[in-house]
């Protein structure tokens, strides 16, 4: 269980360990965008810790990352198919960044630290933990994003019209300043629960 | 000669890799300390990331468009570049054991650097000839570079400042980060399309 839950937050991809942090800056300009990238990698990281945690005692370890490389390549196609076909719409606003996440750390990262080495079992939960915690910290990313930008959350209108929206917080420039501010509010969390 | 011109800058300048695609992130934050291994880092990005989209346009316009076999094209694309980086890295430490010493421990992390991989996909979609795409692989990597040696030269004199606590380490770097894409907006007028 506490292989679930350290992806979580102890071990928060994102906010912690800063792996994966293409997709986590660029698609965050709304919180849907967000979402749906993450619900994208959480497919393509459970299958593929599935798929190594199988095959981790065939593969000889000289190759083995060739062939996490070709597993994660096979199941991102899978998903960008899978995105242009049922969510034409999704699929365009995420663009490139479907397909970078073949490169995405995260995915590497968990396949040769964690699913090359342990049982199904706790390769699933590892990568299922990862996951929800890497989608959770896209979610609020996108979320404050939008919320500044554009005065919404999820499309809803939150914020009052005599609210200027930002839009530097939709830009690149953006993307960086409020993710640079969510890991200095987790060290502060951090900080705070230690003493 | 102009339309090469144009992608150079806009590649290097506009639309940088790094501040506004937001690709080789990691080895941004991560070898950005110090100026030396910044420059290391930069130059077999350059060099890798030409090679591999001239080979991967190649690949692409002979082989899978002629075969049909387009849905591939991400598997082909990174085996492409995986084995182009472990190619580089035998013919370098054979031929050039000085130019090893300095590239040699950069060069395994280019497999995951997100860039060299959104090069060859943006090389795609944007239709680019074999020679714009080669321009368009070799100015990604200078403006990579760039960016990279401007991000360790200020993080070499952020050790001298008082940093808040909690802003320590990365969320400092993010800022920084942040400031300079909003210098490279500035940009953004240069080339009027």
């Amino acid at each position: 269980m506490n292989n679930f839950l350290k992806g979580l937050w102890k071990e928060h991809p994102v906010l912690r360990q800063l792996l994966g942090m293409c997709p986590t800056l660029a698609v965050t300009t709304t919180a849907i965008n967000g979402l749906s990238m993450g619900l994208a990698v959480i497919f393509v990281l459970f299958f593929s810790s599935l798929i190594v945690s199988l095959i981790r005692k065939i593969v000889p370890s000289s190759v083995r990352i060739a062939v996490y490389t070709v597993i994660i390549a096979t199941f991102v196609t899978i998903v960008d198919i899978f995105f242009k076909a049922q969510f034409p719409q999704i699929s365009k606003a995420l663009g490139p960044y479907v397909p970078l996440i073949i490169v995405n750390c995260i995915i590497l990262g968990r396949c040769e630290a964690f699913a090359s080495r342990y049982n199904v079992r706790e390769s699933l939960l590892d990568a299922l933990g990862m996951g929800i915690g890497f989608t959770w910290g896209l979610f609020v990313l996108g979320a404050v994003r939008e919320l500044l930008g554009f005065s919404t959350i999820l499309g809803i209108k939150i914020l009052p019209s005599s609210f200027n929206p930002l839009v530097v917080m939709i830009l690149p420039s953006g993307a960086f300043l409020v993710l640079g501010f969510m890991v200095a509010i987790m060290n502060k969390i951090e900080e705070k629960s230690k003493k | 000669m102009k339309d090469l011109l144009a992608i150079f800058i806009s590649t290097v300048l506009i639309n940088n890799f790094v501040l506004s695609y937001f690709l080789g992130i990691c080895p941004f934050l991560g070898v950005s300390q110090k100026i030396e291994s910044s420059l290391g880092m930069g130059m077999a990005v350059i060099f890798v990331m030409t090679l591999a989209t001239a080979i991967s346009w190649i690949i692409y316009h002979l082989m899978l468009v002629k075969l049909g076999l387009l849905f591939l094209e991400y598997v082909v694309f990174i085996l492409v570049i995986a084995s182009l980086v472990q190619i580089v890295e035998i013919f370098i430490r054979k031929f050039s054991p000085s130019l090893y010493q300095s590239l040699g421990i950069y060069l395994p992390l280019i497999t995951t650097n997100c860039s060299i991989l959104g090069a060859a996909l943006f090389m795609v979609t944007r239709d680019y000839k074999f020679i714009e795409a080669v321009v368009f692989g070799f100015s990604g990597g200078i403006g990579f570079s760039l960016v990279l040696l401007i991000m360790a030269g200020i993080r070499e004199e952020l050790n001298y400042a008082s940093v808040p606590n909690i802003f320590r380490g990365a969320p400092i770097t993010l800022i920084t980060a942040s400031l300079l894409a909003l210098i490279f907006m500035g940009f953004s007028g240069l080339i009027s399309s």
